[in-house]
């Protein structure tokens, strides 16, 4: 009996996560795909005509890959990843490193303070640095510079993505500093190595790993930036309906009713998101060798 | 080092710090403010008038007290969902990491590509399916796509690895207990300090979420407090007094994240982020 038990607990155990898996993973993903492959055509003729879902090929990937709006909603995502990524990894690291100087002053409370925004959703981090961007309530001179100019946006949504996880990525860098032996740095302060060295020669090294995989957690957080420009738009018009390409897709699926052209954007997408964390977790893995 | 150089690192994260400080201190300034202030006093300066008490009640009664509403539906969906998805999580990589069993190589990996697969550019792909059998714009809707958590799996199976032992679990077999009570009186007992980590994590994650209940759900009386407000702002583009409602909403909506934060600080196990690289 009990044998037999252990034979069945594991797949009773595993059961509820398949489950879920195969229902709001696969099944979606499924879909998606089968709608992707069809259009809505109108049958009949003037008179009690309708519409049905007919069989298209690859029609939907063509129409989603000519349109010049995604391609731009692309280039705007590839230009804030290129801000949002070296500056939330630098200040991470650069962070880390002061926290682990011997004897600094206020360690834990600048800490906490640093980590605070990692709580903060989003879209709440858009509204509140939106409306500091905001001419008529800007505290940081918003009537002098303008935020939400062709280039200056670009730095604005960044900027709350930045703000919204450099802690996170500090904490991670931080711990993995702390788990590195101290007897590790004895030996260079005898020879009279200053902290600086000690950091750049010795602690970025070990660290790489941790460094590396809060690369990989930032470049997919770029994949999927929606939630700053989308709660910026109705402060600015320089944030355009279709700014990135998750928009791109929910602007199809929603205002343009094109839920087939939508489902073959998804697709892609999914396949492209698949593809740069692949690349980008086999980088950390070497790395980690 | 001189005690003038070592006030450089300090000096450095009490920049840092301010910054990430700055907007919450600014909202809370703002919030003081009158509709009209809001538009017409010093920026960076608060108002010591009745202005943040007034903007309270009127937030409060703005469609019959709908913003208490949000926030309600918010710390429902991440309690409810945080709680189901970690105990799955749970469940699953304590039976990866202690168990030999068929598919168990292929469940693992199935799960590991799903760590890599941005969640967020499945819930429009979720939605279309869910309106297919009628789902959306309801709780369930909402919370089921959250509770598969791939990532809390993964931690959830490199913590059991090292926190439950084997020979634990032989004892407790030849003692004569079942597998399913060895579960749920050792395995989750021992798993306790992570599943808090992965527990908080999911929390977090479901409280910061956007995009799947933006989609899903139609009725204001079922948003979490993200969509909310998204929508008081739009409303606010073509109304600007209800700029310094959806002002003192934001307020209101981080001071109670910050206060759980600061409480729950001392469990977390970032520690076990990081231990999962190896």
């Amino acid at each position: 009996m009990a044998a037999r038990n252990r034979a069945k607990l594991p797949y009773l155990l595993v059961a509820p996560a398949v489950a879920l898996l195969t229902l709001f993973v696969v099944a979606p993903g499924v879909y998606a795909l089968v709608l992707s492959f069809q259009a809505r055509k109108v049958v009949g003729g003037l008179l009690g005509g309708g519409s049905k879902l007919v069989f298209v090929g690859f029609d939907n990937y063509g129409l989603a890959l000519a349109d010049p709006e995604l391609w731009s909603s692309i280039a705007r995502m590839l230009l804030v990843a290129l801000l949002f990524i070296p500056a939330t990894v630098g200040f991470a690291l650069l962070f880390a490193l002061l926290l682990d100087v011997p004897r600094v002053r206020l360690a834990r409370s600048t800490r906490l303070a640093i980590f605070l925004p990692y709580a903060v959703p989003g879209v709440i981090a858009s509204l509140m640095w939106g409306f500091m961007y905001l001419p008529a309530t800007s505290p940081i001179g918003g009537d002098h510079v303008d935020f939400f100019g062709s280039t200056t946006v670009f730095f604005s949504v960044a900027n709350v993505a930045v703000w919204g996880s450099v802690g996170f990525n500090m904490i991670v860098i931080f711990t993995a500093l702390r788990s590195l032996p101290a007897e590790l740095y004895e030996a260079a302060r005898i020879d009279g190595c200053s902290e600086l060295r000690m950091a750049l020669r010795i602690k970025v090294p070990l660290v790489l790993p941790a460094i590396a995989m809060c690369t990989l957690f930032t470049a997919l957080a770029s994949l999927q930036l929606f939630n700053e420009p989308n709660t910026l738009r109705p402060l600015s018009n320089a944030v355009s309906s279709t700014w990135v390409p998750l928009m791109k897709i929910y602007e199809d699926a929603f205002v343009d009713s094109d839920v087939n052209k939508a489902a073959a954007t998804s697709v892609l997408f999914v396949f492209a998101a698949l593809a740069v964390s692949f690349v980008a977790s086999r980088t950390v893995s070497r790395v980690n060798r | 080092m001189s005690p003038r150089l070592r006030l450089l690192p300090t000096a450095a994260l009490v920049l840092g710090a301010i910054y990430c400080i700055v907007p919450t201190l600014w909202i809370l300034i703002a919030a003081t403010k009158s509709k009209t202030d809001l538009f017409s006093t010093a920026t960076y300066l608060p108002s010591f008038g009745a202005g943040i008490w007034q903007n309270i009640v009127d937030l409060s009664t703005y469609q019959g007290g709908i913003f208490w509403q949000w926030m309600l539906n918010s710390f429902g969906y991440a309690l409810i969902g945080g709680v189901v998805a970690s105990l799955v999580s749970a469940a699953c990589g304590y039976a990866i990491a202690l168990y030999e069993f068929r598919g168990r190589k292929v469940v693992f990996n199935v799960i590991l590509a799903c760590v890599l697969l941005p969640q967020i550019v499945l819930a429009i792909p979720q939605y279309l399916l869910l309106s297919k059998v009628g789902l959306t714009d309801s709780l369930i809707g909402v919370l089921l796509p959250q509770l598969f958590n791939p990532y809390g799996i993964y931690l959830c199976k490199i913590y059991a690895q090292s926190a439950v032992p084997d020979s634990l679990l032989e004892a407790g077999r030849i003692d004569g207990a079942g597998e399913g009570r060895l579960f749920f009186s050792v395995g989750l007992r021992l798993m306790g300090p992570g599943l808090v980590t992965v527990f908080l994590l999911q929390f977090i994650a479901i409280w910061n979420n956007f995009l799947l209940p933006y989609v899903m759900l139609t009725s204001d009386d079922k948003f979490p407090l993200t969509v909310g407000l998204y929508s008081l702002l739009r409303h606010g583009a073509a109304e600007a007094s209800l700029y310094s409602l959806v002002i003192t909403g934001t307020l209101l909506s981080v001071l109670p994240v910050i206060a759980l934060f600061l409480s729950l600080q001392r469990f977390w196990r970032i520690d076990l982020v990081t231990g999962a690289l190896k």
